[in-house]
């Protein structure tokens, strides 16, 4: 226990010693957390709409403003022909082309049916399906809207009609924000966590600094836990003023208890140190850990589900998913955040990250060497 | 006689390179894993999304509704739920992102009042998936309403006929090979050759390079050699990649992608000599690198969010980044098959970014170590 209690003192005293790690650490993910949410906004809304109206007539020009009315599209022209409005397209200044066909509205009223083309750019594969859905909805509305004027008001309805009631919960105004901070907050706790506790086992080495501890009677135990725990300590500092900084800037207020997000933070932050000092102990130099630690994060960030659903994916890319504790962190802080997830929902995230730290910091003992060579 | 200097040079860079053979392969590894994580895994698409039913009618018209909805590839039914209380439950443990309500007498109202409800309620924490999942919901259940009236047509309908242009599936894969090149690109060139010439300094053998006949700049030079092969070697995997096992076909000319690719490759080049000059240690050249290259670059080339979507100082912002011109000129040219004339005035911006940020690491360039 003294030994351990020696440790920590120098660990702590190195990094109070070293105001440019306090920098990195802090600002950080301070400016990243600041910046990031603010341009991680995948609502779909001023989707660029170029029109082609051939029919000018009083409907279709209704139709038009109702598109525009509805807050999702933004006019940039009124096209001439289809080809000026596909230049258009193709010089990314419309997204989405509306064409009405020459004597639209009177083929609506004389034969009972007429065709609407829409002509979506579709790289951008979210975009392109949002925003088509979003054009057939609001068509679909002004061709009920038509219908309930034009026809004779039938005491009944002539056709059996399902009715869709929706309902959005957990966040009923739909704010993108809400969903990615949280997310974003546990992303750079990753990063950061993961990246310093593997440069620095190596950076010992590469200082020559590794050498006095290997000599001395400290046991691998204590020399792997006296790098753990500052970190850990850190982590969670950090964790703190993350989550200051979205409850002041952004307005998030966790609907469970903090508390939760604290509990389950301890055990994962235990996994991934783990993690970091694991790779710690492989790698030969600086460049090798960071670049390692670089690469691994990079794979953790893709597949947590932080960026697309996790269900989507592939059954081995769920695989690979279910083997990065990130994506029970990214679970865990979203159910709490938003739905007021408590301990007892949460139990299952628990264990699997429990489960994590167990291993990598058992692997990180073991293959923790004091002689070389 | 320069030229033979410079090679050995070249040469002694490349042994550093080929002796650490991890770093190699993930320099090299780095891109295929991304193509295929990106190609095969990630996806915006919605499907397979657990959903929970509570049916409080269980007849013969909600029963077949049930079973359109969980047929479908979008859904995949999870469970059955007995009682309202419990909706809230699933949600909390993250089951599920949809309830489907369908209330009792739902067949009895649907055929005597022509009049029937159902409603459906999204775990909107993720607004998209929510609206996407609501919508591919709607459509099944008015699938299922015309396929009960068969034989009458609604008077006065409008029909649209959509069409997607580039990208008829939709598929992630136009969005991010454009962003993969731009990132990998970056890393490699502007991250290692920044860390490997502070390596130099950091170990001291900085001094032994200077003192040799060899002018300063061309030192730099030569470091920055077996970066470019290794990134021309990463362009020439992932449009192979992208090719024959994404099928994203290049739609524009292949000579004029791969200039513009060197273009940006030597523009990263230079913003990584810049970077090298004003550090003193490696872990100072990487968490830099990491900040004004990797993010930025993730953050505001486009792959990711789209830029128009962004704050307005956001979006100034993100002309500075070299990767959101690059990402423009490999989309158009690539996907949409563009020529040079509608890519030149962003090759221009390629162009002069190198030219004014090579002009600064030239001058800056210094050839003693205090």
């Amino acid at each position: 226990m003294r030994t351990l209690r020696f440790l920590l003192q120098k660990e702590l005293r190195q990094m109070r010693r070293d105001p440019a790690i306090w920098r990195i650490l802090f600002l950080m993910p301070v400016i990243q957390l600041l910046i990031l949410p603010l341009a991680a906004d995948y609502e779909v809304k001023n989707i660029n709409l170029s029109v082609t109206d051939h029919d000018r007539s009083v409907y279709s020009q209704l139709l038009v403003r109702k598109v525009i009315a509805s807050g999702y599209f933004r006019l940039t022209d009124y096209s001439p022909g289809f080809g000026t409005a596909l230049r258009a397209v193709e010089r990314d200044k419309a997204d989405l082309i509306l064409e009405i066909p020459p004597r639209w509205d009177r083929d609506l009223i004389k034969d009972g049916s007429a065709t609407l083309f829409i002509a979506v750019n579709a790289i951008n594969g979210v975009k392109a399906g949002l925003g088509a859905a979003y054009l057939q909805g609001i068509i679909q509305d002004y061709n009920a809207e038509v219908r309930a004027k034009w026809l004779a008001p039938a005491r009944m309805n002539p056709q059996p009609v399902i009715e869709v009631q929706y309902s959005d919960w957990f966040n009923p105004h739909m704010n993108y924000r809400f969903f990615m901070v949280p997310g974003i907050l546990v992303m750079l706790l990753t990063m950061i966590g993961s990246s310093f506790a593997s440069n620095n086992i190596v950076r010992e080495i590469e200082l020559g600094t590794i050498e006095q501890i290997n000599v001395s009677p400290i046991r691998k135990v204590h020399f792997i836990l006296g790098k753990l725990i500052p970190f850990w300590l850190l982590s969670m500092l950090i964790l703190t003023v993350g989550l200051i900084l979205a409850r002041v800037v952004f307005g998030i207020v966790p609907l469970g208890h903090y508390a939760t997000i604290y509990l389950f933070a301890g055990v994962y932050l235990l996994s991934i140190l783990g993690l970091g000092l694991l790779m710690s102990t492989y790698a030969q130099t600086q460049q090798q850990s960071m670049l390692v630690s670089f690469f691994i994060t990079m794979i953790f960030n893709l597949m947590s589900g932080l960026y697309t659903p996790v269900e989507s994916m592939p059954e081995w890319g769920q695989w690979i998913a279910r083997l990065t504790p990130v994506s029970y962190f990214i679970q865990v802080m979203r159910m709490v955040v938003l739905k007021g997830s408590g301990v007892a929902d949460i139990v299952p995230h628990i264990l699997a990250v429990l489960g994590f730290a167990v291993v990598f910091n058992g692997w990180a003992i073991l293959n923790y060497k004091k002689r070389r060579g | 006689m320069i030229m033979k200097q410079l090679l050995v040079f070249v040469r002694k860079e490349w042994y550093h390179i080929w002796r650490d053979r991890r770093t190699l392969l993930i320099l090299i590894g780095m891109p295929i894993i991304q193509i295929v994580l990106y190609g095969f895994a990630l996806t915006n698409e919605v499907k397979n999304s657990n959903i929970a039913v509570l049916d409080a009618a269980q007849d013969a018209s909600s029963i077949p509704l049930v079973q359109e909805i969980a047929a479908s590839r979008y859904f995949h039914l999870l469970r059955y739920i007995h009682s309202p209380r419990d909706i809230e439950g699933v949600f909390r443990k993250g089951k599920i992102r949809m309830a489907i309500v369908i209330p009792r007498d739902f067949r009895n109202d649907l055929l005597h009042t022509n009049h029937a409800q159902v409603q459906l309620i999204a775990d909107a924490s993720d607004p998209n998936t929510a609206n996407t999942l609501t919508n591919y919901a709607v459509a099944i259940i008015n699938t299922y309403q015309s396929s009960l009236n068969v034989d009458q047509s609604l008077p006065y309908s409008i029909h649209t006929q959509l069409r997607m242009l580039y990208n008829p599936e939709l598929k992630g894969a136009y969005n991010f090979v454009p962003g993969v090149m731009a990132m990998v690109l970056m890393l490699v060139c502007a991250m290692m050759t920044s860390i490997s010439i502070v390596k130099e300094k950091e170990m001291g053998t900085m001094e032994v390079i200077l003192v040799s006949p060899l002018k300063p700049f061309r030192i730099v030079i030569a470091k920055t050699i077996p970066y470019l092969l290794i990134s021309f070697v990463n362009i020439v995997t992932i449009l192979l990649l992208s090719v024959y096992a994404l099928d994203v076909p290049i739609a524009g000319s292949l000579v004029l992608l791969v200039a513009e690719s060197l273009l940006f490759t030597g523009l990263s080049l230079s913003i990584g000599i810049l970077i090298s000059n004003s550090t003193r240690s490696q872990q100072t050249a990487m968490f830099t690198s990491m900040m004004s290259l990797f993010l930025p670059t993730l953050i505001f080339s486009g792959f990711l969010f789209p830029v128009e979507n962004m704050p307005v100082p956001l979006q100034v912002i993100a002309n500075v980044v070299p990767a959101k011109w690059y990402f423009i000129i490999v989309k158009d040219v690539m996907i949409k098959g563009a020529g040079f004339e509608a890519v030149w005035k962003e090759t221009l911006v390629l162009a002069g970014m190198m030219t004014v940020l090579l002009g600064i690491s030239i001058r800056n360039f210094k050839i003693r170590l205090t």
